[in-house]
This record gives C-alpha cells, structure tokens and sequence, in this order.
C-alpha cells in the first residue's frame, strides 16, 4: 500500500510494534526466565539485568532436579521424545486416514456422506473429560492403557477431524474436471488422486497437518491419564516441577523453551512451504 | 459406419430429499466417422450430460454407448479413447501451457521430437505459439480456452468432445479458428461433437446439429434441414434468426383443401396440390393449429395483410420490420431498406406455400415448401 500518507504507515508501524510486544512479551520473559535461578525470578522488584545460567536447562537434560529437599529425578527428555513421537505419529496416521476420506467426502455423494463428516467433526467439540472416563474403562479392558499405540489412537480424536475438515475445503476448490482430464488422457482415478489432487491440495494438507501437530503437541488431559511416567508427553511432564519444596520456575521455562522449540521450527518451515504452494504458477508466469 | 453410437440413453441425477432429475431421456444417435456434430440447446437441456456420459465422467443410468464397435459406457474414462476440451478448461495449474498441451501425448510415450512438432502446430492453429511458456494462472481466460482446445485437439483419440469450445473467445477470433478447427478436422477424418448455445457456430462448424430441449433429442439433422423441415414447433421457433413468426389458426374445410383463419385478419386457403393424404387427414382433425413462417419469407409492401409498424431496424445489410396485425406481432426481414416509420400502416404478404403447420401436440403437419 505505497499510496498511505506518512502519518499513516507510522501509525501502522506503532500499532504493529504494540501488537507484536503484547503477543511476543510472554515468550520473551519465559525465554528469558529460563536463564535464571528460582530465586533471581522471585526477587521483587523483578530485574532485566541478570547473570545467566545454564543450570535449568542442565538440569533438564542430565535428568536431576536439585530442589532445597534433595535431588529428584526427572524424565524430561523422555518426555519431549515421547511428545514428538505420539504426536508425529499421530498425524501420520490422521493424514494417511484423513486425506483419502477429505477427497471421498469433497468429491462423491453416498448415503450417510454429511452425517459421518459432521460425526467426525463432533469429535472436536465434545469436551475430552466427557470421553475420558469410558475410555480409560476401555483401554484397560483391551490392554491399550500406557501404550503409544493406545495414545496415538486417541489422539485421532484431535487430529482427525482437523485434517479432514481443512483438507476437504481444499479438494472442494479443485475443479473435478482438472483430474477428468487427467484421467482423460490415459490414468486412472488412484493416479488421479496421487498426481493430481494431492499436490494442488498440497498447501492445504500442509497447513492442516501443522495445526493438529500443535494441538496433538499441546494435549494434556488424554496422556494425563491413560499414559504413565515412561510414556507422558512434555505437557504432563511439566508436572514434575510442582515439588515438595515449592515450584520450580526456572525449569518450567526452561522446559518450554525446549518444548516450543520443535513446533515453532515446523512452523517456520511449514510456513514457507505454505507460501510457495500457494503463489506457485502465479510467480513465475 | 457409425463412429459413435448412443442407443436409448436415460440420465436421472438423484439427490436425497429432491425430486429426481430426468436430464436426459431416451437419447437414439449415431455420429459418423469424421462427422462434426453439434449438442444445440439452451441451457440445461442435457446436452452437458450428454458429453459427459461419453467421456464417462457420468454415469448412463440407461441404454449404451459404443465407440468403434466398442461397447464403452462401462470402461472407465481411461480407456475410452475420447478427447476432451472443458468448459472450465480445467488445465494443470503447475504445468506451462506447453507441458500441458503435450501431456497426455507425454503419456502415450510419443518421442520427443514428434511431441514438440505437434504441439508446435496445434498452437499456431489456435494463435498461442507466444505464451507456450507461460502458467495457465498468468494468462486470459480466452488463451485458457484456446490452451484447453489445443490440449484436446493434439490428442490421438477416436473422438473429440468440446464443450462450448469457442465461448471465451472474441468475435473475430472466433470466426477464424472455426474456420481451421473446421479444416483441421475434416482433413484428419477426425470424429467430434460439440456442446454449444451459439447456432451460429453450430451451423459454421457443424456437419450436422442435435437439438435438444428438456433432455429430449428433437431433431438431429443438417442446419439447411432443420431450417427448411423442423420436426416440431420448438425446433422453428429455437432455429433461425430472428424466430419464425407463429400463429394461431382456425381450421375449416373449403372446397378441396382447407381454411386456415388467423382471427378475421388473415385467411390462407391450404389445399389439394400442396398436402400429402396424411398431412390432409392431421388437419381434417385438428380444430386449431399453430402455424409458422420464417421472417425472410414475408415479402413487404404487397399483400393484403395490414400491419402496423412497431419497430423498422436497418441493420446494414437487411431491415427488421416488427409490425402489429390485430393484436399478433409479426417480423419480417427484407434485404433492403424500407421507408416506413412506427404507427405507418403497411402491407405485408404471407403466401401459402411458405407456412408451416404445427398440429395440437406441436408436431409438424406440414412444411413449408422449398423454393
């Protein structure tokens, strides 16, 4: 917008900076809390100015949490492996699931069609607490409490519904007769799909896999329960710093930083692929 | 030999919580080989289902379509052997117009040579040799049409589908290339139908023109056939420019033939010579009939017919004369100019040879004689 007057692009620029420090501050502090004692954090009036350690984040790796009663051992780095391997998992099988159902769902009319779409949807606004006890009823009965087969099965009730919501717009945006004519030209529906739907779709899976990474990455409650120590995620792990002799700040930010840590570099990357599927044709004509 | 043949085809679109859609019903045709045929219509007359029960994209719900003796409403759309241009030219938006021009011959294996040659050729056929290079986002949607015809067109298939081929395009332009797709296909000897609501580009490009209404077939016959003998009231009244003029008609009996009285305007005395036995027996029993004669045929300044001017138009090259006779509007067209102003009271002259009548049911009875 070159044709704004001066006083409105500083305008723009105040507002942006504002909208950017009250967003950005949380992370800063915590990034910043991470590299600091508990009692640097807890001094009143709170300082900027700090001699930074690095004994959160040793703590965190070597595994021992040195609090005022004693040692303690923690699994935090089991933890973040945990989370990126149910996580992970989780979405692979959610977009190997979702993707073909979205193009189903996008492309053809069958019986029950909208009800078993909107079932799927519902999934995401039944409340997990209200599932929660029946399953774990469930998983107990057929031997999947504690197991990352068992978490990653429940964490299709996030991811699944997400994918396929997302990815069936996507599909419903692709004129039908750009894949006729593919299979026009000698291909069958499967290649039609592969070659064809897939890629122009590409964004659109993208940026739907990156969403119920981070929400499948944020949850709690599901492996609160039906997991135990050797198989939580980082967000139950997080527990672990609520201890006898008080709460352990410092390694709480520190442990989030780590945590953040993965799902903010698949967002940088997913996001420049975002970009680039999107304005792909329209750059280079 | 026919080429393509559809035998009885039935189309019903079913939607839960809709009625069904009958959008067509019991479709005969036969294309013959290195016929070009053209699906004229308004639209939703089913002539879009009909194209794409051919290419396969659509079900048949009844009756069967055979390709070169292959019987190919239950292959899929792989395997029919059939081109397609799209209405929505539905090109591959991460592809150049180049790469998706040769794409389906890329498929068939062609050497590379050959494929650039004929992709070279079709381009400078549909005037788009400068943006080979482009993304089909990047340019009109004009040159996407002319990108998707060429698509189609370079293809070996047994038949060419083309769905409104030409509609994007500016006048001029499209008068050119109907002229070389024209040459271009009948120089192949190659089969295609098109899809069109234009009857002029029906009538320039097609060896003969399927109308349709309602997803029924009315007439399927050459331009010169279905001006000179529609089958049927909607087929007069939807082929030619401007519309045959259609009346109501008393019929009574004179010696020999009939009277066919419009209001106490006009009278024409049908008889003896000019009937067939079974055209004289329709009329003997049909109280009312409709009748019809093209606005070319009603000669201005002589006759008996009084007609009040409503509107005098000088196109260029012929004058369109829309007068009032007692309430019925009439059109005549003559070649040169007329001097008559709205409200001038002016003779027009409508012989009987040149009606055409339409019986209750909107079937012919009689045509008009070929002069």
């Amino acid at each position: 917008m070159e044709h704004s007057s001066l006083a409105g692009r500083i305008f723009r620029g105040v507002a942006l900076t504002l909208i950017l420090i009250f967003f950005m501050f949380p992370i800063v502090w915590i990034f910043l809390m991470s590299f600091q004692t508990n009692e640097q954090i807890l001094r009143i009036p709170p300082r900027i100015l700090f001699e930074p350690t690095l004994a959160n984040y040793e703590a965190l790796i070597s595994g021992q949490l040195r609090t005022a009663a004693g040692n303690l051992q923690i699994s935090f780095m089991r933890n973040l492996f945990n989370s990126v391997v149910l996580s992970s998992a989780a979405v692979l099988l959610a977009l190997l699931l979702g993707v073909p159902a979205a193009y189903a769902f996008a492309r053809f009319k069958f019986r029950l069609g909208e009800t078993i779409a909107f079932t799927l949807l519902s999934f995401r606004f039944a409340p997990p607490l209200l599932v929660l006890l029946p399953l774990s009823l469930y998983y107990q009965e057929l031997g999947l409490n504690d197991t990352y087969f068992g978490i990653v099965w429940v964490y299709q009730l996030i991811a699944l519904p997400l994918i396929l919501w997302i990815v069936r717009g996507y599909f419903e945006d692709i004129s039908p007769d750009i894949e006729h004519a593919y299979r026009l030209a000698g291909h069958s529906w499967r290649e039609a799909f592969t070659r064809i739907a897939v890629p122009l779709a590409g964004p659109g899976i993208a940026a739907a896999g990156l969403l119920s990474f981070i929400f499948c990455w944020n949850n709690f409650v599901f492996a609160l329960i039906l997991a135990s120590a050797d198989k939580q995620p980082v967000t139950v792990g997080a527990l672990a710093f609520v201890t006898a002799s008080g709460i352990q700040y410092g390694q709480i930010a520190a442990a989030i930083v780590l945590s953040v840590t993965p799902t903010l570099l698949l967002a940088l990357y997913a996001q420049r692929y975002l970009v680039e599927g999107l304005s792909l044709g329209a750059v280079k004509g | 030999m026919d080429m393509l043949e559809l035998r009885g085809i039935d189309k019903v679109y079913r939607s839960r919580g809709k009625p069904p859609v009958h959008a067509v019903r019991a479709l005969d045709m036969a294309v013959e080989k290195g016929e070009i045929v053209a699906l004229l219509g308004s639209s939703g007359c089913g002539k879009t289902s009909t194209l794409r029960m051919i290419a396969g994209f659509e079900d048949v719900s009844a009756g069967s379509i055979a390709l070169g003796g292959r019987r190919i409403h239950e292959l899929p759309p792989a395997r029919r052997k059939v081109a397609m241009a799209f209405e929505g030219y539905s090109l591959y938006p991460p592809l150049t117009v180049r790469e998706n021009i040769a794409f389906a011959l890329k498929s068939a294996q062609l050497p590379r040579a050959e494929v650039t040659r004929r992709v070279d050729e079709i381009a400078r056929l549909v005037e788009i040799e400068d943006i080979l290079d482009s993304y089909p986002r990047a340019i009109s949607g004009g040159q996407q049409q002319r990108v998707s015809l060429a698509r189609a067109l370079v293809r070996d298939a047994d038949l060419y589908l083309l769905d409104e081929p030409m509609g994007q395009l500016e006048p001029q332009l499209r008068a050119v290339l109907r002229g070389r797709i024209k040459s271009l296909l009948a120089e192949r000897g190659m089969t295609a139908i098109f899809v069109t609501h234009d009857q002029t580009e029906a009538s320039a490009l097609a060896d003969r023109i399927a109308v349709m209404e309602g997803g029924v077939l009315q007439q399927f016959a050459s331009e010169k056939e279905l001006k000179g003998r529609p089958a049927n009231l909607f087929v007069a009244s939807f082929i030619g420019e401007p519309p045959m003029n259609l009346l109501d008609a008393g019929v009574t009996r004179s010696d020999g033939g009939f009277r066919l009285s419009v209001g106490t305007d006009m009278a024409f005395e049908i008889g003896g010579a000019g009937l067939d036995g079974e055209a004289a027996k329709a009329l003997a029993g049909a109280p009312q009939v409709r009748i019809g004669i093209r606005p070319q045929k009603i000669a201005v300044g002589t006759g008996e017919v009084r007609v009040k001017v409503v509107s005098n138009q000088w196109l260029g090259d012929q004058s369109h004369i829309a007068g009032d006779c007692g309430g019925r509007m009439l059109i005549a067209v003559t070649p040169g100019r007329v001097a008559a102003r709205p409200g001038d009271v002016v003779p027009f002259a409508l012989e009987p040879r040149h009606l055409h009548i339409f019986g209750g049911d909107g079937t012919c009875i009689r045509h008009a004689e070929v002069s």
